[in-house]
């Protein structure tokens, strides 16, 4: 697919120095430089010379079957290994029907809805997933998506600080949050000048006592996580939202939708904001890319960060959808926007709300309830092997929890994944093991490997 | 153009026409949980969500998508979006089931990734002239809150943070920098543009000083122009000790032209879904990456990927780093997409996409009978509506089966239509787009009013939209007024 030789010598548009996504013919661009009265396409750069570049990339041009083929031989460099991983990103499966309607052009090659007369498909898309969304939580909007769940948190603790009345410096989180979360929260937070503080777990849930001892007026926000990052589902949120509300903090809960689809709705243990990962749902595993979830309760309504879709009427009077509240947006508000974020993760959303479609309501909750069981038969499995005590917290779990072994857990985590097996190791001698329907077939080699190697 | 946009309309029980009806308007189901093994206080009482059965769900979207104008549609010249047709092999190669692995797998698990992560780090590095690129920031806006963490990092590293608490940001800048440098704790201070549109270099001169942590430039900027005084800017800049940042937006202008490292920038992010073609999704994913030059590397996000003496790749955490920008690696499919593309082109591919890209944006401006004030420009133009609203303009246009441009910015023009056609436009195309504007340009102000009457939804209300929020389908009927 290239262009055929053309007569210049000093022309631009040679054989294999072409764009295949360039569909111009020469005779297109003589007659367009003829149109502006140019000699050739290299005088409309007005660059000066001292800034100017005339070298090259060294970047060979591939044809498609050659990119297609390098990076398929690149990828299957990817050791192949059943992974038992979880802690924040899980591989559930995605229906084929997610794909093949997500992939359709007119959503996957559109823009942000700034003409919401010619783009009513994919807001109606955006807006059915915020409903989901909010009935999901229970909390009275969401917005159309965040970057995934640690810019979500990052976002919610700003949000937090910018509603309260009075100033406030401090936000507290679980010590068990992961490590990466923090470290988003804590870059977030710097910048309005509130530092980030770890309260800790007692027995895989919130320590509530300790909390109350942490807790002061000084405190924007208290986030607590359900499931946890080990895989506990916390029972105690009515007291830690009880705790926050006391203190005029925010109280931020960090779920899942699958999760969500089970648990208790947030609304109704006090959660003011919810984030998350919702990709969970839509995405397969996909190296940590993810879908910011963000809801929060009507009085924070505008203060919310990210794009809002409603509804409105036409002319006629007709329902219709639209981008709305932008002027909480950072192109109209700049600096004194509720944040900079533009380009957000709107595919994803997409393709979420059509695998909670595709799911339906009974599809939802049967996933969450094997999310609860598998975790629960493999941990009680693995507990049967010696060495091994699983699950180390004697609390209910979701999709994951963590084992103790007798071996230290470096030694464990290498010899599993010498059988073929991935687990996350996540204390000197605690190793953390995540069952979703992609992998529960494999409990039984991985027990076994267990087995061989605690012997 | 003769163009009318697929609507699927029905009547509802009252009689009203309504477009493709919401899945809560549809078959919906209502499930309790009796036998799950958690205590009663932990799980919630019911769920209620649609449940259409999976042909419903394909209809359902499939409607969708025909109300929903797109690149493989016809012209979506957006300036500053730079919606370019985006390659179907990408969306093969973000397939494969080789890449779909989990974040955490050690290093010598994931060779394959971290191996496509650090060539594209080579790729954009070389493109920008900069030393290496950080691929974790999920987005554009997300990669200039990055680089000005970076900026402060090394602000601090001189103890100077305490000091240097402004970054300038010219006045015809994306929202994002403002709101960016905001974020990382920033006093904003705006610079006018000079009367030929770029930045004032006297005015420069005198707004920086022992307080400049970074001066923000998109370049060509907003107006398409190159700012040719950029060598005279980097000096005025880091004479007075602060950093120079690139808002990589308009990158596609000059692709093998001019790299914003040659030019003394010292930090730059790269818009992937605008210069490398992955798809923009309706809003998004999108990828930000950030380049920077050598004594920037030390401050990048953790981790970074590098190639060690055996060949093999590893995750390191540089130096001094600032910590993390996104939870894992940010957008996997993305980067590996932007990967792909790079890939295909090459060298060549990459020049000629910016000749391509200059040419269009000059024929198509020749053939527009609007004012155009500023030039010489580059990949875009911005053009006036003159005396008519450009927003009502844009409306006229949807109606001749094009989309419109970004409408009233940059504010320096009046009523703007900033305008970018792309490479990825034939000259056949460029001329119905012309048409299209030269169509619109004749339609009475009665007319406009009346537009857009082609589309799947005629001309909707902004103000009750926001004046009586409805956000949810929870919310449809509920505060209908």
């Amino acid at each position: 697919m290239q262009r055929i030789q053309h007569d210049g010598t000093d022309h631009p548009h040679e054989l294999d120095e072409s764009s295949p996504f360039a569909p111009q013919t020469p005779q297109e661009v003589d007659a367009m430089l003829s149109a502006i009265s140019a000699d050739s396409v290299e005088e409309l750069f007005d660059v000066p010379e001292a800034v100017a570049f005339h070298g090259d990339f060294d970047i060979e041009a591939k044809s498609e079957y050659e990119v297609v083929t390098e990076i398929e031989e690149l990828l299957g460099q990817n050791a192949d290994r059943t992974e038992f991983l979880g802690r924040g990103h899980y591989d559930h499966y995605v229906p084929s029907v997610v794909d093949y309607l997500s992939l359709r052009s007119e959503f996957l090659t559109s823009y942000t809805q700034y003409q919401p007369e010619t783009s009513q498909g994919f807001l109606q898309a955006l807006f059915e997933f915020q409903s989901m969304i909010v009935e999901l939580t229970g909390l009275d909007v969401a917005n159309c998506s965040m970057y995934d769940a640690a810019t979500a948190l990052g976002e919610a603790a700003l949000l937090a600080a910018r509603v309260r009345e009075t100033s406030g410096s401090r936000v507290l989180v679980p010590e068990t949050i992961r490590s990466e979360r923090h470290s988003v929260l804590e870059n977030y937070a710097d910048g309005a000048e509130l530092t980030v503080e770890t309260y800790p777990l007692a027995e895989g849930n919130t320590d509530v006592g300790a909390l109350s001892e942490l807790i002061d007026e000084d405190v924007v926000m208290v986030y607590a996580e359900s499931p946890t990052a080990r895989g506990a589902i916390e029972e105690r949120l009515s007291a830690v939202a009880t705790l926050a509300d006391d203190h005029e903090a925010a109280f931020c809960l960090g779920s899942d939708p699958v999760a969500l689809a089970l648990l208790k709705e947030p609304a109704a243990v006090g959660a003011d904001i919810v984030i998350g990962d919702a990709s969970v749902l839509g995405l397969s595993a996909s190296h940590g890319m993810g879908l910011g979830l963000f809801a929060v309760k009507d009085g924070y309504l505008r203060q919310v960060p990210g794009r809002l879709v409603g509804t409105s009427e036409t002319a006629e009077g007709r329902r219709a959808y639209t981008l709305t509240l932008q002027t909480r947006e950072q192109h109209i508000r700049k600096e004194r926007a509720t944040s900079n974020i533009c380009t957000n993760q709107a595919w994803v959303a997409l393709r979420t709300a059509i695998h909670i479609a595709t799911l339906g309501a009974s599809g939802l909750a049967a996933l969450a309830e094997d999310c609860v069981a598998t975790a629960s038969e493999a941990a009680a499995r693995l507990d049967a092997v010696e060495g091994v005590t699983a699950p180390v917290d004697d609390r209910h779990h979701f999709r994951e929890f963590v084992a103790r072994t007798e071996r230290p857990a470096s030694e464990v985590a290498s010899e599993l994944a010498d059988r073929g097996f991935l687990v996350h190791e996540v204390g000197e001698f605690e190793v953390q093991i995540c069952v979703t329907e992609t992998n529960s077939d494999d409990v039984d080699g991985l027990v076994a490997a267990v087995q061989e190697v605690l012997e | 153009m003769n163009y009318q946009q697929a609507t699927w309309t029905r009547e509802t029980d009252t009689g009203e026409p309504v477009n493709e009806p919401l899945l809560s308007e549809k078959r919906t189901q209502t499930v309790t949980y009796d036998d799950v093994d958690l205590p009663d206080e932990l799980v919630r009482d019911e769920l209620t969500l649609p449940e259409p059965a999976e042909p419903e769900v394909a209809r359902h979207y499939t409607r969708l998508s025909q109300m929903n104008y797109s690149v493989e549609h016809g012209p979506y010249p957006l300036g500053s979006c730079t919606m370019k047709y985006n390659p179907k092999f990408i969306e093969d190669v973000a397939a494969l089931e080789d890449g779909a692995i989990h974040p955490d797998r050690p290093d010598e698990y994931a060779q394959g990734t971290l191996g496509i992560l650090h060539g594209l780090q080579e790729y954009l590095a070389e493109i920008g002239g900069m030393e290496t690129a950080t691929l974790q920031p999920p987005a554009g806006a997300a990669g200039e809150f990055t680089g000005l963490l970076v900026a402060r990092a090394y602000h601090q590293s001189n103890d100077e943070d305490d000091q240097r608490r402004e970054v300038i940001v010219p006045a015809s800048a994306h929202g994002t920098n403002f709101a960016s440098a905001a974020m990382a704790g920033y006093d904003v201070v705006e610079l006018p543009s000079d009367e030929d549109g770029r930045v004032p270099v006297d005015a420069l001169e005198e707004a920086v000083g022992d307080s400049t942590a970074a001066l923000m430039l998109t370049n060509p900027n907003t107006l398409g122009l190159f700012e040719r005084d950029i060598a005279d800017i980097a000096d005025i800049v880091h004479d007075a000790g602060g950093l120079l940042y690139y808002d990589g937006a308009n990158l596609n202008a000059l692709l093998g032209r001019a790299r914003p490292g040659d030019m003394g920038f010292d930090i730059m992010h790269y818009n992937v879904h605008k210069t490398f073609a992955s798809p923009h999704g309706g809003g998004g994913p999108g990828a930000g990456p950030i380049g920077v030059v050598d004594e920037l590397t030390e401050f990048l996000p953790d981790p970074h990927v590098r190639e060690t003496e055996d060949g093999s790749f590893e995750l390191y955490e540089p130096a001094e780093s600032i910590g993390k920008v996104h939870g894992f690696y940010g957008n996997w499919l993305v980067l590996l997409k932007t990967y792909a593309y790079i890939s295909r082109l090459g060298d060549g591919g990459l020049k000629d996409t910016s000749a391509m890209a200059v040419l269009n944006a000059n024929y198509l401006a020749s053939q527009i009978d609007l004012d155009i004030t500023y030039g010489p420009f580059h990949h875009e133009f911005v053009a006036s509506a003159g005396d008519v609203d450009a927003a009502e303009f844009a409306k006229g246009m949807l109606d001749e089966g094009v989309h419109p441009p970004t409408t009233k910015w940059p504010e320096i023009v009046d009523e703007a239509l900033m305008t970018e056609p792309t490479e990825a436009l034939s000259k056949e195309q460029l001329d119905v787009l012309a048409a299209a504007f030269t169509a619109t340009n004749r339609k009475t102000s009665d007319e406009l009013a009346d537009a857009p009457t082609t589309t799947a939804a005629a001309r909707i209300d902004q103000t009750s939209a926001a004046r009586n929020p409805r956000l949810s389908w929870q919310d449809v009927g509920e505060n209908d007024e």
